[in-house]
C-alpha cells in the first residue's frame, strides 16, 4: 500500500468565549504511530473531531495526502470517538456490516471485512450477541473493529487504551503497529505516557489549544536538558556546588542530582566526585516522556 | 458540505439514506412490539365490528312466530314489513307452550295467532311499535276488504290497491344522506387511526434520536454520513413501518366489516383509506421532523418525555377538539376552519372527507399549507438536530439549538 499522510494545519475553534483550539498543526506520515498527548481539556478531542469532519473548524485545514479532506477522503478514515458508541441492541456482526456499508463497502465486502475483524479480535463466539450483552472489554474490541472494518487509509483514535485490561492493551498495540507498518498514518490520544513512549514514533503535546512540542520521542527527550545522578560516600557537604555547566537539583545524604546543560561535560563531574570520595553510583538519566510532559505543561502554567 | 467524488469510497447521499432507512425497517418490523401492537389494534377493530353486528344485526331483525290460522300471514307480513324498512323473519309455532318458551328465551320477539281480521299478539314485555303498526294495518285491510265485499263493491282488491298506492308528497329542503351515519363512523375510525399512527411513529422517531445520542453511536455515524442524511433515513424508515401498520390495520378492518355485513360502503371506506394514506404521509413527515428536533435536545431517555409532551399535546388537542366538532357537524364553520390549520389538517381532513362534503379548494389549500409546514419544520427540526445531536449533558435550550 502506498503510504498516506494526514495533516492538520492551523486549526482554530471557539465555543462561545472559550478558545478550544488556537492554531493546532501537526502531520502524521504513513507508517507512523503518532501519540497525541495533553491534559484534560487541552483540545485533543476537538482536534480529532475536526479531523473526521464531525465538527467544523472556525479556520484551518485538514489534509489527506496533501489535499484538503473531503467527505470522500474522510470515508477512508477510521475513527474511535472518546465517547464510545454502538447500537446497544444490534448484534456484533450486523453492527459491523452496517458500519462498513455506511463507509461505502458493497454488502459482500462488508460481510467479509466484518468476519475478518471479528475473528482477528477474538470475537468469533460473540458475533451474534447484542452489543449490550457483551463485557466492557469485548465492547471495546467491537469498537476497535468498527474503526477498522472498512479498511481505512488513516486511523484517528481518541483514547483507545482507556479502560482496557492489560491483555486488550497488547492486542490494541499490536493492531496499531500492524496498521502503521502497512503504511497507514495512525494518530491516537492517550494519558498513558509510558505507553505512548513505548509505542509511538512521534508525539505531539498540546496545551490549552496550542501545540507545545511535536517531534520524535528520542529527539524530544534528548533535546531536553538531561540529568545526572551521582552517589558519593564520604564526600564533604557542598562538594558539587562550584562545578561548571551543572546545577544541583537536589542533594540528599550521599546522593546528588544535577541538571546538565546541553553540551556540558559530565566527565568533569565524575573527576570531582572521585576526588571528593568513593563513587558508588554514576548515571546519566534521560528524562522520560512523562517528565518532559510535566515540564512543558507546567512551564506554561507558571506566571 | 463537500461533494463526494465519483471514484468510490464515500457512500452517496441516497445510498446512505436508503441504508439508514433499511436498518430502521429491519429492526422495527421484527420487534415483538410491532407484531403485538398490530395484532392488538386488529383485535380491537374486530371487537368493534362484532359489537356492531350484535347491536344492529340483532336489533334490526324481528323474529315473529306464527301460530295456527296466522301461518298464512308469513308472506304478506314480510312484504308489508319491508315497506316499513323493517326486516321480519317468520317461523311457525306449534302451540302456546312453545310460544311461551321461545319468547322467554328471546328466540322470538312476538307470536301472532288468530285469523287475519282478529289478530292476537303475545310478547315477552312489549311490542315493537313498528310491528304493532304493521299488524294493525294488515288487520284493518282484512276487515276493510270484507266490509267492501259485503257492501257489494265489485272488486274490493282494486279499491284497496288504489287506496294503498296513495302517498303524501314530501319535499326536502336539505336531503339527508342515507349513508351519513356510516360515513361518519368510517371518518371517525380514520381520524383515530391517523392520530394513533402519527403520534406513535412520530414519538418513535424521537426515541430513536435519543437512543442514538444516549448510546453515543451518533458520533461514529456522523464520521461518515451527514446529519440530514441520518435524520431523513430514520424518518423514512420509521414512517414506512407506520404506513405498513396503517394499511394492514385499515385493510383488515374494512375486510372484517364488509364480511360481517356491518359496512355496505366498501368503496367509501377504500376511498377514505387512500386519503388516509396520503394524510398519514403528510402528517407523519410534518410531525416526525419536529419530534426528531425535540429528541435531539436531550441525551438521556429519562429526559425524553419532557420535550416530547408539548408536541404530543398539540396532536391530542387537535384530535379531541376536532373529533368533537366533527361529531356535532362535519361541515360546520369551526370544523372547516380547524381542518385547514397545518398541524391539525392531517387528522381532521381525512375525517371530513369521509364524513362530509369537502370542497376541492379546501382540500388543495390544506394540502398546500401542510406541505409548506413540512418544508418549514423540516428546516427547523433539521437545524435543531444538526446543532444538538453531538451535545451531551443536560437538556439543551431550544434557542441555543436553533442558533447553533
Ligand atoms: N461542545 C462544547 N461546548 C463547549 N465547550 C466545549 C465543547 N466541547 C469541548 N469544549 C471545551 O473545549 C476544550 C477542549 O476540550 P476537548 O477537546 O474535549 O479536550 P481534551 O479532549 O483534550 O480533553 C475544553 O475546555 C472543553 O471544556
Ligand atoms: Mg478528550
Amino acid at each position: 500500500m502506498r503510504p498516506h499522510t494526514l495533516e492538520v494545519d492551523g486549526l482554530r475553534k471557539r465555543y462561545g468565549d472559550l478558545v478550544a483550539l488556537d492554531g493546532v498543526s501537526f502531520a502524521v506520515n504513513g507508517g507512523e504511530l503518532f501519540g497525541f498527548v495533553g491534559s484534560n481539556g487541552a483540545g485533543k478531542t476537538t482536534t480529532m473531531r475536526i479531523m473526521l469532519g464531525v465538527l467544523a473548524a472556525d479556520s484551518g485545514a485538514v489534509r489527506f495526502d496533501g489535499e484538503p479532506a473531503t467527505r470522500h477522503t474522510r470515508a477512508r478514515m477510521g475513527y474511535m470517538p472518546e465517547e464510545r458508541g454502538l447500537y446497544p441492541k444490534m448484534k456484533v456482526l450486523d453492527q459491523l456490516v452496517y458500519l462498513a456499508r455506511l463507509h461505502g463497502l458493497a454488502t459482500n465486502h462488508a460481510h467479509a471485512a466484518a468476519e475478518h475483524w471479528i475473528a482477528r479480535l477474538g470475537l468469533s463466539d460473540r458475533r451474534e450477541t447484542e452489543v449490550q450483552k457483551l463485557s466492557l472489554g469485548n465492547q471495546q474490541r467491537v469498537q476497535l473493529a468498527a474503526a477498522l472494518v472498512h479498511g481505512p487509509d488513516a486511523l484517528v483514535l481518541d483514547e483507545p487504551f482507556s479502560g482496557l485490561d492489560p491483555l486488550a492493551v497488547d492486542v490494541m498495540s499490536q493492531v496499531l503497529r500492524e496498521k502503521a507498518a502497512a503504511g497507514v498514518p495512525v494518530v491516537f490520544s492517550s494519558h498513558q505516557l509510558d505507553l505512548v513512549e513505548r509505542l509511538c514514533d512521534r508525539v505531539g503535546i498540546i496545551r490549552s489549544g496550542q501545540m507545545v512540542a511535536v517531534g520524535g520521542v528520542g529527539e524530544l527527550t534528548t533535546g531536553a536538558s538531561s540529568q545526572l545522578r551521582v552517589d558519593v560516600s564520604g564526600a564533604p557537604d557542598g562538594w558539587a556546588d562550584e562545578l561548571p555547566g551543572v546545577r544541583v537539583l537536589r542533594a540528599a545524604q550521599t546522593s546528588t542530582v544535577f541538571e546538565l546543560a546541553a553540551g556540558a561535560d559530565d566527565q568533569a563531574v565524575l573527576h570531582a566526585a572521585l576526588a571528593a570520595g568513593q563513587v558508588t553510583r554514576f548515571d546519566r538519566h534521560r528524562p522520560t516522556l512523562a517528565e518532559l510532559f510535566r515540564d512543558v505543561v507546567t512551564a506554561g502554567e507558571r506566571p | 458540505m463537500t461533494r463526494a467524488g465519483a471514484d468510490g469510497g464515500a457512500i452517496s447521499a441516497t445510498g446512505a439514506i436508503r441504508l439508514v432507512a433499511q436498518r430502521e425497517l429491519n429492526i422495527r418490523l421484527r420487534t415483538r412490539s410491532f407484531l403485538i401492537g398490530t395484532a392488538a389494534i386488529i383485535a380491537v377493530i374486530a371487537g368493534y365490528v362484532l359489537l356492531q353486528v350484535s347491536i344492529f344485526g340483532g336489533a334490526d331483525r324481528t323474529e315473529v312466530g306464527l301460530s295456527g290460522q296466522a301461518a298464512v300471514l308469513a308472506e304478506p307480513l314480510r312484504t308489508t314489513a319491508s315497506d316499513f324498512d323493517l326486516r321480519v323473519e317468520t317461523s311457525e309455532v306449534a302451540d302456546t307452550g312453545e310460544a311461551r318458551s321461545k319468547l322467554e328465551a328471546g328466540e322470538l320477539d312476538a307470536v301472532v295467532s288468530g285469523n287475519a281480521a282478529e289478530l292476537r299478539v303475545l310478547v315477552k314485555s312489549e311490542l315493537d311499535p313498528n310491528l304493532r303498526a304493521i299488524l294493525t294495518d294488515m288487520s284493518r285491510q282484512q276487515v276493510l276488504a270484507a266490509q267492501l265485499a259485503s257492501a257489494g263493491v265489485a272488486d274490493p282488491a282494486a279499491v284497496l290497491a288504489e287506496a294503498n298506492a296513495t302517498e303524501v308528497q314530501v319535499s326536502m329542503l336539505a336531503a339527508k344522506d342515507p349513508q351519513a351515519d356510516q360515513r361518519m363512523v368510517i371518518g371517525m375510525i380514520m381520524v383515530f387511526l391517523l392520530f394513533m399512527a402519527i403520534s406513535t411513529y412520530g414519538a418513535l422517531v424521537a426515541q430513536g434520536v435519543v437512543e442514538e445520542k444516549a448510546s453515543r453511536v451518533v458520533e461514529v455515524l456522523l464520521a461518515t454520513v451527514r446529519p440530514w442524511q441520518l435524520l431523513l433515513g430514520k424518518v423514512i424508515g420509521i414512517g414506512l413501518v407506520g404506513l405498513a401498520q396503517l394499511v394492514i390495520v385499515a385493510g383488515a378492518g374494512i375486510a372484517m366489516a364488509t364480511a360481517a355485513g356491518v359496512m355496505t360502503l366498501s368503496d367509501v371506506a377504500l376511498g377514505t383509506l387512500a386519503w388516509g394514506v396520503l394524510w398519514y404521509l403528510l402528517g407523519y413527515f410534518l410531525y416526525a421532523t419536529i419530534y426528531a428536533g425535540a429528541g435531539a435536545l436531550v441525551s438521556r431517555q429519562e429526559d425524553a418525555q419532557s420535550v416530547l409532551t408539548p408536541v404530543t399535546m398539540v396532536l391530542v388537542i387537535g384530535f379531541v377538539v376536532g373529533l368533537n366538532l366533527m361529531l356535532q357537524d362535519p361541515d360546520s364553520t369551526a370544523t372547516r376552519t380547524m381542518s385547514l390549520v397545518p398541524l391539525l389538517s392531517p387528522i381532521l381532513m381525512p375525517g371530513r372527507v369521509a364524513a362530509g362534503q369537502v370542497a376541492a379548494w379546501e382540500l388543495s389549500l390544506a394540502i398546500a399549507l401542510t406541505l409548506a409546514g413540512i418544508a418549514l419544520f423540516t428546516w427547523l427540526g433539521g437545524t435543531i438536530y444538526r446543532n444538538a445531536v453531538l451535545r451531551t449533558g443536560s437538556r439543551m435550550k431550544l434557542a441555543d439549538a436553533l442558533r447553533g
